[in-house]
C-alpha cells in the first residue's frame, strides 16, 4: 500500500506541469517546492536536534542575495550563482553553530534570532552592495544547456518547476541520507539524552555544528531558487513570517520525520493561496497564529506521524480475542 | 562634550522603559522558565489601549496609564490560565513554540483592529524642551522616567516585602515545598505572568506617546526585552533594572557615534556577545545556562 502511495505521488509530481493549466497554479506548486526545501531544512535543526532556529530567514535570504548579486554585478552563470548561494549560508551556519557551542534551548534561539536581526538590518542599510530597501531587480533566469538544442532558459513556469522538483527530491535525499546516517543516529541520542549521549563518546557541538551547515546551506539553495525565479530580492526575503511559516509547516506537519516537512510545505503553501480569495494576509496569519497553538494541543507531533498511525492500526491483523 | 551628555541623559530616560519591559520579561523567562516571544505583544496590546484610552474614551493620560496596566494583566492571566497551565508538565520548546503561535496571532489580530498605518499617541505634554544646563530634554520623555522609576519601586517591594511576593519566590526555588507549606502553585503561576505582562504593557503605554503606535512594534521590544534580561542574568531584578539603562544608554550612543541606522543592532549584538562571554548576565554568580 505504501509503495502504491509512493508511485502515485511521483507521477502526480513528476507530470504536474502537463495537467496544471493554470499559470497560477503552477506558481503556487513551486512556491510549495521552495518552500518544501525550507523546511526540510529547519527540521534537520528542529526535528533532529532538538533546536529551533528562529533565523533561518537568513540564511535564505542570505542565498537569495548571493545568487542575485553574483548574477546582476559579476554576470557570472546562475548555475554557479546557486552553488555559491548554498555555501556562503552554509559557512554562515557553520560559524553560528561554532559560536553556539553549548548553548541549547532558548539561548541557541536568541542567538539565532539575533544573527538574523544582524543580517536584515544590513540588507537595508549597505545601500552600496544591496541598493538597500529598492532592493535588486533584473536577477537574470537560469539556463540549461542541453546537448543538441544548446541554451535553453527556464524562464517558463514549466520548465522551473522541474528544477525545483529536482532540487526538492535531491534535498529530500540528503535527508534521508543524514537521518539513517551515523549522524542522524548521533543527533537523535542528543536530543533525547545530552549527556547520556556523549558519555558514550558522541561530541555534543560537533555534530550540532555539522547539522546547523547543512541546514544553513539548505535554505540557502531555497534562497537562490527563490531568487532565479521571482527574479527580484529586496530585504523582505529576511521577513520573520518567512521563518514561522517554516516553523509552522514543520510542527503542523510533523517535527523528526522526513516526510512531514514536505507535507507541511505543500498544505501551508496551497491551502493559503486557496483561501486568498476569501481572506486577507493578515487573516492567514492570524490563523497561522491559532494553528500553530492548536496542533501544538492537540496534535503535538504533527500530520504526518498521526496519520502513519492511525494508518498502521487500521491496515494491522486485529488479534484473536479467545 | 556636550552631545555626549545629551545622549547619555537620553539613553537613561529610553532605559528607563526598556527596564520595565526587561523586569517583566525577567519574572516570566527567570522565574516560570517561559520563552515568552509573545512579550512584545503586551507591549503593542499597551501602546494600543493607551491609544484607545485617550482617542476613542477620552480618559486623561494620567488615568489612561493605570488602565493600561490592568488590561495589560487581564489579558496575560486569561493567556497563562489558558495556554500555560495546560502545558505545566510540556517541555521548555512546548510552551516556547505556543508563545509563539500568540505573538503571530495577536500581533496580526492588531492588524486587522487597528491596521497597518502608524498612529501617533496625543499626550497634554507640550513639545517645548525643558533646557537644563548643557542639556535639553522633553517634558514627556521626563514623565515616562519618572512613571517607569515609581513601577520599578512598586514591582519591586511587592516581590521583596510582600507575602504575594515571598510565595512567588518559594514557588519558583522549589514547588513542591511551596506548596506544602500552603502556596497556591496555580494561582502564583498565573499572577507572576500577569505581572510580567502588565509591567510590559506599561512600557507601551510609556513609549506609545514617545514614538508611534503600529502592530509590528512589539517585535523589536520583544528582542529588546530578551537582551535586557541577558545582560542583567535570568530572573535577576536588578539585573534586568540596571540592563535596561545600559542597553537605552548603548543605543543612544551608537545611533548618535556610529550610525542612526544600526540603532536596532545593538540589542542583537548585546545579545551575542553575552551569549559568548557571559551567558549567565553582567551581575550574576555562576549558573548553568541550557
Amino acid at each position: 500500500m505504501k509503495r502504491v502511495v509512493g508511485v502515485v505521488l511521483v507521477v502526480v509530481a513528476g507530470t504536474a506541469p502537463f495537467w496544471v493549466w493554470n499559470a497560477y497554479h503552477l506558481h503556487t506548486l513551486i512556491m510549495a517546492g521552495i518552500f518544501s526545501i525550507l523546511a526540510m531544512s529547519l527540521n534537520l535543526l528542529l526535528g533532529y536536534t532538538g533546536q529551533l532556529s528562529l533565523g533561518h530567514a537568513a540564511f535564505f535570504g542570505i542565498g537569495a542575495y548571493t545568487s542575485a548579486l553574483l548574477t546582476l554585478k559579476l554576470e557570472w552563470s546562475p548555475w554557479v550563482g546557486l552553488l555559491v548561494a548554498i555555501l556562503l549560508p552554509a559557512l554562515a551556519g557553520f560559524v553560528i553553530g561554532r559560536l553556539a557551542l553549548k548553548l541549547r534551548g532558548a539561548y541557541f534561539v536568541l542567538l539565532t534570532i539575533s544573527f538574523a536581526g544582524v543580517v536584515s538590518l544590513v540588507s537595508v542599510n549597505w545601500m552600496a552592495l544591496t541598493q538597500g530597501p529598492l532592493g535588486l531587480p533584473g536577477i537574470p533566469p537560469v539556463e540549461l544547456t542541453l546537448p543538441g538544442l544548446g541554451a535553453v532558459s527556464l524562464r517558463s513556469k514549466g520548465a522551473y518547476y522541474y528544477l525545483v522538483l529536482g532540487a526538492v527530491v535531491l534535498a529530500y535525499g540528503v535527508c534521508r541520507r543524514l537521518v539513517h546516517s551515523r549522524l542522524g543516529r548521533a543527533l537523535v541520542a542528543l536530543r533525547e539524552n545530552e549527556p547520556l549521549a556523549e558519555s558514550v563518546g558522541v561530541d555534543g557541538t560537533h555534530y550540532l555544528v555539522l547539522a546547523t551547515i547543512v541546514s544553513a546551506g539548505m535554505a540557502g539553495a531555497g534562497g537562490g531558487l527563490y531568487a532565479h525565479y521571482t527574479r527580484f530580492v529586496s530585504p523582505e526575503v529576511f521577513l520573520f513570517t518567512y521563518t514561522v511559516t517554516m516553523v509552522i509547516m514543520v510542527v503542523a506537519g510533523g517535527k523528526g520525520t522526513l516526510a512531514g516537512p514536505v507535507v507541511g510545505a505543500v498544505i501551508f503553501t496551497v491551502v493559503p493561496e486557496a483561501l486568498r480569495a476569501f481572506a486577507s494576509w493578515q487573516w492567514q496569519m492570524l490563523l497561522y497564529g491559532i494553528l500553530l497553538i492548536a496542533t501544538l494541543f492537540f496534535m503535538p507531533r504533527g500530520i504526518v506521524p498521526e496519520l502513519a498511525d492511525g494508518w498502521a492500526d487500521h491496515w494491522r491483523p486485529r488479534p484473536r480475542t479467545p | 562634550m556636550e552631545p555626549l551628555l545629551q545622549h547619555l541623559l537620553n539613553g537613561l530616560l529610553l532605559g528607563s522603559t526598556y527596564s520595565l519591559l526587561g523586569i517583566g520579561l525577567t519574572l516570566i523567562f527567570g522565574l516560570m522558565n517561559v520563552v515568552n516571544f509573545a512579550h512584545g505583544e503586551f507591549y503593542t496590546l499597551g501602546a494600543y489601549v493607551t491609544f484607545a484610552g485617550l482617542t476613542v474614551a477620552s480618559v486623561s493620560f494620567v488615568l489612561a496609564i493605570p488602565l493600561t496596566i490592568l488590561a495589560g494583566m487581564a489579558v496575560g492571566a486569561a493567556c497563562e490560565r489558558l495556554l500555560l497551565r495546560p502545558l505545566r508538565a510540556a517541555s521548555i520548546d512546548t510552551t516556547m513554540l505556543v508563545m509563539i503561535g500568540l505573538w503571530i496571532a495577536l500581533q496580526n489580530a492588531e492588524l486587522l483592529i487597528w491596521g497597518g498605518v502608524a498612529k501617533s499617541v496625543p499626550t497634554p505634554f507640550s513639545t517645548q524642551p525643558v533646557v537644563v544646563g548643557p542639556v535639553s530634554v522633553a517634558p514627556l520623555r521626563l514623565f515616562v522616567f519618572a512613571v517607569s522609576a515609581l513601577l520599578i519601586a512598586a514591582a519591586h517591594l511587592v516581590l521583596a516585602r510582600t507575602k504575594l511576593g515571598k510565595a512567588m519566590r518559594a514557588t519558583f526555588q522549589d514547588r513542591e515545598t511551596a506548596a506544602l507549606m500552603g502556596v497556591s502553585i496555580e494561582r502564583i503561576h498565573t499572577i507572576t505572568f500577569a505581572l510580567g505582562a502588565g509591567l510590559a504593557a506599561a512600557a507601551g503605554a510609556l513609549l506609545g506617546p514617545v514614538f508611534l503606535v503600529y502592530p509590528s512594534m512589539g517585535d523589536l521590544a520583544a528582542l529588546k526585552a530578551f537582551s535586557v534580561v541577558i545582560l542583567g542574568g535570568l530572573g535577576n531584578f536588578a539585573g534586568a533594572a540596571v540592563g535596561g539603562l545600559l542597553l537605552g544608554v548603548a543605543e543612544e550612543l551608537g545611533a548618535g557615534y556610529v550610525s542612526s541606522g544600526y540603532r536596532d543592532a545593538i540589542g542583537f549584538v548585546i545579545i551575542v556577545a553575552m551569549l559568548l562571554c557571559r551567558p549567565s548576565g553582567l551581575f550574576a554568580r555562576a549558573e548553568r545556562v541550557g
